[in-house]
């Protein structure tokens, strides 16, 4: 029987160094992803101080955005980025909420992985794919088919009619929402499908018990039961949607303005920051988009805590009902 | 109509919209593959390989992006594969349930989803600015950054599919902490861990808003790693959008490459790891 390692006091001094080591290693490692959050908050905030010191808070409420006369404002950018990604949103989560219940209650058995897979890979594509893809086939399709439609019979509408009035440029925000909406249906998918499986079979099968239909036992029983859990992947899908550089940037036009119309070009935080910022001259235009990228980074990082946080405490109840 | 037979339509009309819904999803999928073919195709040849980006009307290749995207992909991963695997490992092995665990738990879900054009700025204000000038490294380590909150969670993810008993057994024996999990756990977890580095990769070879302003571009050949460096997704981005019918082909094979490499990667990963925990959901 080997018992060195226990009596020779040199060897368990260096294996207890050794063991120091490792675990301050990965102890360090830990720890750096917390700097890592504080190194980004901080050099934000320094980047953008001489524009927040300069216009105060006039800079939220401003839509001047002019290189030339040295003025900036982050109102549209920051109304693009709300407004594509709300209405992302609301293109996405009755899509993702129905391939949610088709992998999950419907699908056969042989069906649910293939698809369930496919729909992952749609994740994996790099959004500047989606760019170019938003640029030269839904863009025009978009403009020939679709948007002479809205415009003719949205347009004359009393309240919404301002929103699909002008010309049909193809780009613009809704031609951005469109492909953010697309980005966004697989994550909120994969997260609706992940939190309806964490539904117990026996509450499901209780109401098919009673009489239920399928959609009933859905909605009755498996929806209240994932409501946290689904608010969670939306939020995340939210998040992915607000922070978008690449794909938004080809398709939205990139016009400092808001216009009344969806149909006409804007911008966004992500996609002015990714045309400007390389080109920028001059400390206040460059601080300018800077301070955007924090607004960016409050707006996304409120909104990915939160999601994260109804996603840890389902995750908790679902520990815990086990 | 009655009770019954609404609820039966209702029914039957929600589920209905339901494959819809999944059809609508799997329809975009394959409209983007489409048109990535059909246009990437075209211009697939061996001089895609071999030459240069060309000035405008010129004819070339996507050499000079495709070892750009490469050297900087790897060193992302190198610089961010390690840090992330020890990290993970803390969380798995050591810390579990303290509280500055779930912290660091929750901030690296922050960091996995936050906006990759907020890392590229904070690296231009890290290193880019210090250097006075765009450089390959700098993209390098945007894309570390990127890279590491990936394998951070599966690392972790991984670590704790090994069954207890295995550590145990190995604690048992009079081992560290060090030893079981360089020598037991590890190995165990060894091809879940290549999943998750490989899967960190697929993450950063297509990323292009960190690049933006870190590593630029370059149109000529460059292997100078504090030089603006060529890659990939930043001359699809430029091609794409220049009204140059030989940038915009480029372009195109440019996005056909990547794409392939990143959906040939992560079904990989996928399988692997379906192999790893069968009857599993991945």
């Amino acid at each position: 029987m080997n018992t060195v390692a226990a009596i020779d006091p040199r060897h368990a001094a260096g294996q207890r160094l050794r063991e120091r080591v490792f675990r301050g290693a990965t102890l360090a490692a830990a720890l750096l992803v917390l700097l890592l959050l504080g190194g980004v908050t901080v050099s934000l905030l320094a980047g953008a101080w001489p524009a927040f010191t300069h216009f105060k808070l006039s800079f939220l409420a401003r839509e001047v955005w002019n290189p030339v006369t040295d003025q900036y404002g982050a109102l549209a950018p920051v109304y693009g980025t709300v407004v594509t990604s709300l209405l992302a949103m609301l293109f996405a989560i009755p899509v993702s909420f129905g391939i949610g219940i088709f992998l999950t209650e419907l699908a056969p058995h042989w069906l649910k992985r293939p698809v369930g897979v496919a729909i992952e890979l749609l994740a994996a594509v790099p959004s500047i794919i989606y760019g170019i893809w938003g640029l030269f086939v839904l863009a025009p399709v978009l403009q020939r088919h679709v948007q002479p439609w809205l415009i003719e019979v949205l347009g004359p509408l009393p309240l919404i009619g301002s929103l699909f009035q002008g010309p049909p440029f193809g780009i613009g925000v809704l031609t951005a929402s469109f492909v953010l909406a697309i980005m966004v249906i697989p994550f909120i998918s994969a997260v609706t499908r992940d939190v309806f499986e964490t539904v117990p079979d026996v509450l499901k099968e209780s109401a098919y018990g009673l009489g239920a239909t399928t959609w009933e036992v859905i909605w009755q029983v498996v929806v209240p039961y994932a409501r946290g859990g689904m608010i969670g992947g939306i939020m995340l899908g939210l998040g992915r949607a607000l922070g978008e550089t690449m794909a938004v940037t080809f398709v939205i036009g990139n016009a400092h303005r808001i216009g009344s119309s969806l149909l006409a070009p804007g911008t966004t935080i992500s996609a002015s920051i990714a045309n400007e910022f390389a080109e920028a001259v001059g400390d206040l235009y460059t601080s300018s988009l800077v301070a955007l990228g924090a607004l960016l980074f409050l707006i996304t990082f409120s909104v990915i805590a939160a999601a994260r946080f109804m996603l840890l405490r389902l995750e908790r109840k679902a520990l815990s009902a086990v | 109509m009655s009770r019954r037979a609404l609820r039966k339509l209702v029914n039957a009309l929600a589920l209905a919209l339901s494959g819809v819904a999944t059809a609508i999803g799997l329809f975009f999928l394959g409209a983007i593959l489409w048109t990535l073919l059909r246009n990437g195709l075209a211009g697939m040849s061996l001089q895609l390989f071999t030459a240069m980006t060309p000035p405008p009307g010129g004819s070339g290749g996507l050499l000079n992006a495709i070892y750009g995207s490469v050297v900087m992909t790897l060193i992302g991963i190198l610089i961010g594969g390690p840090i992330g695997m020890l990290a993970g490992t803390y969380l798995a092995e050591y810390g579990r349930t303290t509280r500055i665990s779930s912290v660091i738990r929750f901030v690296n879900d922050v960091l996995l989803s936050a906006p990759s054009i907020i890392i590229g700025l904070f690296v231009y204000e890290l290193l880019v600015i210090r250097m006075g000038h765009f450089s390959a490294i700098a993209g390098a380590v945007a894309l570390a950054i990127i890279a590491m909150p990936v394998t951070v969670r599966t690392t972790e993810d991984m670590l704790n599919l090994v069954p207890q008993g295995m550590k145990d057994a190995s604690t048992a024996m009079g081992a560290y902490p060090w030893r079981t999990i360089t020598s037991v756990i590890y190995p165990a977890a060894r091809s879940g861990i290549v999943t998750g580095l490989l899967l960190a990769v697929a993450r950063i070879s297509g990323e292009t808003a960190p690049l933006l302003f870190t590593a630029l571009n370059n149109q000529f050949w460059s292997s100078t790693l504090t030089a603006p460096m060529a890659n990939l997704p930043v001359v699809i981005f430029q091609f794409a959008l220049s009204p140059y019918p030989n940038w915009q082909q480029l372009a195109w094979s440019g996005a056909l490459l990547i794409t392939g490499s990143i959906l040939i990667l992560s079904i990989t990963a996928r399988v692997v790891v379906a192999r790893l925990n069968p009857g599993g959901k991945q």
